[in-house]
């Protein structure tokens, strides 16, 4: 396929400055059983490519799924429109803005392929684990599932240079709904935050069929339990919550595009400004981040980003003070700092923008006990189950399916409906503790949403447990 | 792309076997997105896609797969065999459905909008000369958008729109700015300008020192477009069957106890009036409207083919995601140019953000202000206020505390565009609510 678009490139390129085609090739499998009943098995297939040219200081694109000569002679000529009727009327001059030298390959490592298991054998695998999460009459609805994709991308320069992906993922949920009366709770094991890069082996790694009665006992567990308690307390996150603390309040306020403006009709700006890279102390010494595209089954791994520059492991914040921004190379440009490989589009139809890819909080040192103890008295949360913050990334709220009473250092009784709510400037400096390698997790969602036209893209997030001092949590109505 | 995609149907019809039956859904558009900051083009492109999923059905066993089209029928014939041919040997593995249904005997129809768009270039000029000397960000998105059914029973249908949405902001300094919507099909300049002269009267507000306020509770006027998200967070499970036989819908405290809404909130799925496609995608029509809310309590849930086998109701048209596309909130009787002195002295809330559940099962949402929110004393407007966290139930802000909504109402396209361009589309009055709870 890529000889074959690489020689009808080269005959449909219009004549500009630069010319780059992007394709991708995206195909999606779903399976789930749901209450017993098999739903619809579903695969889609999406395919097409991106021209994108540049004449003088313009930039223009156009996306097709007409993947012809003709059809991408016409995408060309549109792209050269467009950068020919904007030059010299952008808030970015693409002449100052070197485009990276792309050349190269990725591929995520696969030990049990997708098709090693037929489609007979996964929705076996799928009833049994649906069948399990019906333990009581109680549970009024319950879900077992799996999202298999497969993208191969290829990145082709009109100079000859060719990057070449191909990344596999795997996207396992298990769902039980409890009831009674006026109360429902749900209890989820993934729930769109266990992405993860690789293959069937995933599900043995993360132990998937082992999960069910827990996720259907907790489910349970929940309806009778006393709402979380009101209170300025310390409070213990698992790492299937610091994944959003950290993806909210740490990964939309550093991408570079925002802080240059162009979000703020749609994600918002951010509190971060240019001039605290280097200095703002953004939290307490144990807070280090890194942006982190080298570890192999995390989601959103890659070897180049979108507009081919190669990624690499960089600190974000370190000790606690930020120290670069999420930004690809058109941004670094805008903003005259060094920034990530970031440069990312949802699919074939849209341009990239900064987005977050991996974001990852480092170790600590203390043991889930350890943390249990320097929390003293407080509450434990585990698994998003709701997120809202403001336009500038500053004042959050998160809710939570699961929380557990800390009493002297112990896990005690379980509470349901545990909220929290903070203020990003100042939340990250009480953070008091960072868990060891024992509690760290690689987690992934598939729904990170930002810029115009609208993107969704997968992002991944490894962390541990984490300790805060003096937050506002809360319960139910 | 409607006689392409019927060569399509076409074609499909000799790759069945023996009593196979498709069914066909189609979405394409072609759009220019021109993204603006700082009152320049960020980004300018188009974007053409077109895309058919189908339904492989033998009896009771089917199987769902959906492609790209190239649009040409040379290029497209043997991956649409390819896919035909997958579906049959994925059926083979897969047990009976018992919930699928499709339409039979629903009847073929069309609906197409003339195409009066302007020329984009034009428009990118009107854009940035409106944005001279100030500070605007936001996008052009515009260009046709199509849908199709077809079945191997023979029903057809077919609809096309072709709509502009600019959504942009004027910004102030900060987090200090005006938003505003211009959406349509056919370009007035002179109605622009009005838009852009109103924003542009807001802006000069803002430029007026911020007032902070402490959490507690406030009279406010929520503008549609703020009582448009609220009422999409609301119907995110508010109205599907499926949520509310599992329990699920944020209303549970409505089905299984006494909360209610106003008594004068009424609630529609008003299909006749919005601008969606009148079909969905297993080929079955929606009515003019469905009625969701009555009187306050609820009366009709958006029922999916599916959940219609599963719970044994009659469908009424509903997406598989059992989710409204035209909302509609009935209009009360508040002139929209006595809003103010109304409220009195309280907050002017133009646009929320980032709603989400604190407690799903007792309807109670949060979220923020954002852009132009006022702090209004003596009925008149004195300073922006610096953004606010709010956590409040349904049955509060629009049950027991809703003073009243506007006489006018808003008609918002919705400008989304994840995947694909939107069709969904609201028609909100604004609504005065006491009691308005800040948290942060």
């Amino acid at each position: 396929m890529i000889e074959t678009l690489r020689r009808r490139f080269e005959e449909a390129a219009p004549r500009a400055d630069h010319c780059t085609l992007r394709y991708v090739r995206e195909r999606n499998e779903r399976l789930s059983v749901r209450q017993d009943v098999v739903q619809p098995a579903s695969t889609a297939l999406d395919e097409g490519a991106m021209i994108a040219v540049r004449a003088g200081a313009g930039l223009g694109y156009a996306a097709t799924c007409d993947l012809s000569v003709e059809g991408l002679r016409r995408a060309g000529r549109r792209a050269l429109e467009w950068a020919e009727r904007t030059a010299g009327k952008g808030v970015v001059d693409f002449r100052k803005v070197s485009p990276p030298a792309a050349d190269g390959e990725y591929e995520t490592p696969v030990r049990k392929p997708w098709a090693s298991m037929g489609l007979r054998d996964k929705v076996d695998l799928l009833r049994r684990e649906c069948g399990r999460l019906k333990t009581d009459p109680k549970i009024v609805d319950w879900e077992a599932g799996l999202w298999h994709t497969e993208v191969e991308t290829f990145l082709l320069t009109a100079g000859g240079g060719t990057v070449r992906q191909r990344l596999v993922m795997l996207v396992p949920n298990l769902t039980a709904v409890a009831s009674d009366g006026k109360d429902t709770q749900s209890r989820t094991f993934g729930g769109f935050l266990l992405g993860r890069q690789g293959g069937l082996e995933t599900l043995d790694e993360i132990r998937f069929t082992e999960e069910a009665p827990r996720v259907a006992g907790q489910a349970l567990e929940l309806l009778a339990a006393p709402d979380c308690p009101s209170g300025r307390m310390s409070l213990l996150l698992a790492p299937d919550q610091m994944i959003l603390q950290i993806h909210e309040s740490i990964g939309h306020p550093v991408e570079l595009d925002r802080i240059l403006g162009d979000e703020r009709n749609y994600a918002g700006t951010s509190f971060v400004t240019l001039d605290m890279f280097g200095t703002y102390r953004y939290g307490s010494e144990l807070l280090n981040v890194t942006f982190d595209p080298t570890i192999p089954e995390q989601f959103a791994s890659y070897g180049f980003d979108d507009d081919g520059l190669p990624a690499r492991k960089e600190f974000v914040i370190q000790d606690g003070i930020l120290v670069r921004p999420l930004g690809g190379s058109v941004s670094q440009a805008r903003a005259g700092l060094e920034g990530t490989a970031n440069a990312r589009a949802t699919s074939w139809n849209r341009p990239p923008i900064d987005r977050m890819a991996n974001l990852n909080l480092e170790p600590g040192g203390s043991t889930f006990d350890a943390l249990l103890r320097a929390a003293g008295n407080g509450v434990y949360m585990e698994s998003n189950s709701s997120w809202s913050i403001d336009d500038s990334r500053n004042k959050f709220q998160f809710g939570c399916e699961y929380g557990r009473l800390i009493k002297d250092g112990v896990l005690g009784a379980v509470v349901k409906k545990p909220n929290y709510r903070g203020v990003s400037a100042t939340f990250w400096r009480n953070l008091k503790a960072v868990g060891d390698r024992s509690t760290f997790q690689v987690l992934g969602t598939p729904y990170c949403g930002k810029g115009e036209p609208n993107q969704v893209v997968r992002v991944g997030h490894a962390t541990p447990a984490a300790l805060f001092a003096d937050v506002d949590v809360f319960g139910g109505a | 792309m409607q006689g392409y995609f019927n060569e399509v149907a076409e074609l499909l019809g000799p790759l069945l076997r023996g009593s196979e039956v498709f069914t066909c859904s189609f979405q394409g558009e072609e759009s220019d997105f021109v993204r603006f900051n700082k009152s320049e083009v960020r980004q300018a492109g188009t974007v053409t896609q077109r895309t058919v999923s189908i339904d492989l059905i033998e009896g009771r066993r089917h199987a769902t797969g959906t492609a790209t089209l190239s649009g040409d029928l040379e290029t497209d014939r043997p991956r649409l065999a390819g896919l035909v041919r997958d579906l049959r040997a994925q059926r083979e593995h897969l047990p009976e459905d018992p919930h699928l249904l499709y339409a039979t005997d629903a009847p073929s129809g069309e609906r197409i909008m003339e195409n009066r768009l302007p020329d984009g270039a034009a428009a990118v000029e009107d854009v940035r000369r409106a944005g001279r000397g100030r500070d605007l960000v936001g996008i052009y998105a515009a260009g046709g958008i199509h849908a199709g059914f077809a079945s191997s029973l023979g029903q057809r249908n077919w609809y096309t729109n072709y709509s502009y949405n600019l959504d942009w902001s004027f910004y102030h300094d900060r987090d200090k700015a005006v938003k505003t919507g211009y959406a349509g099909f056919a370009w007035d300049e002179a109605a622009f300008r009005r838009k852009v002269e109103g924003a542009a009267e807001e802006l000069a507000v803002l430029a007026h020192p911020p007032k902070t306020v402490a959490p507690g509770r406030y009279r406010v006027y929520l503008s549609p477009r703020a009582l448009y998200d609220i009422v999409g967070m609301l119907s995110s499970g508010g109205f599907g069957l499926k949520a509310h036989r599992t329990k699920q819908t944020p209303f549970l405290r409505m089905i299984e106890g006494d909360e209610r809404l106003h008594p004068r909130l009424t609630v529609t799925e008003n299909t006749a009036e919005g601008v969606a496609p009148g079909f969905q995608e297993a080929g079955f029509l929606r009515p003019d409207r469905v009625t969701l809310i009555e009187g306050g309590a609820i009366r009709d849930c958006l029922v999916s083919p599916r959940s219609s086998r599963e719970y044994g109701v009659a469908t009424n048209g509903a997406t598989a995601e059992e989710m409204p596309l035209s909302i509609d909130v009935a209009a009360g009787d508040v002139p929209s140019a006595d809003v103010l002195r109304r409220l009195d002295t309280g907050i002017l809330i133009n646009n929320v953000w980032y709603l989400n559940w604190s407690d799903r099962p007792a309807c109670r949402t949060t979220g923020l202000t954002r852009f132009a929110t006022f702090w209004v004393e003596g009925g008149r407007i004195r300073a922006p206020l610096n953004v606010m966290r709010f956590d409040e139930t349904a049955y509060r802000m629009l049950g027991e505390r809703l003073a009243g909504l506007t006489a006018e109402r808003e008609m918002i396209l919705d400008p989304s565009s994840y995947f694909a361009r939107s069709t969904a589309s609201g028609r909100i009055p604004g609504a005065l609510v006491d009691e308005f709870t800040l948290t942060l």
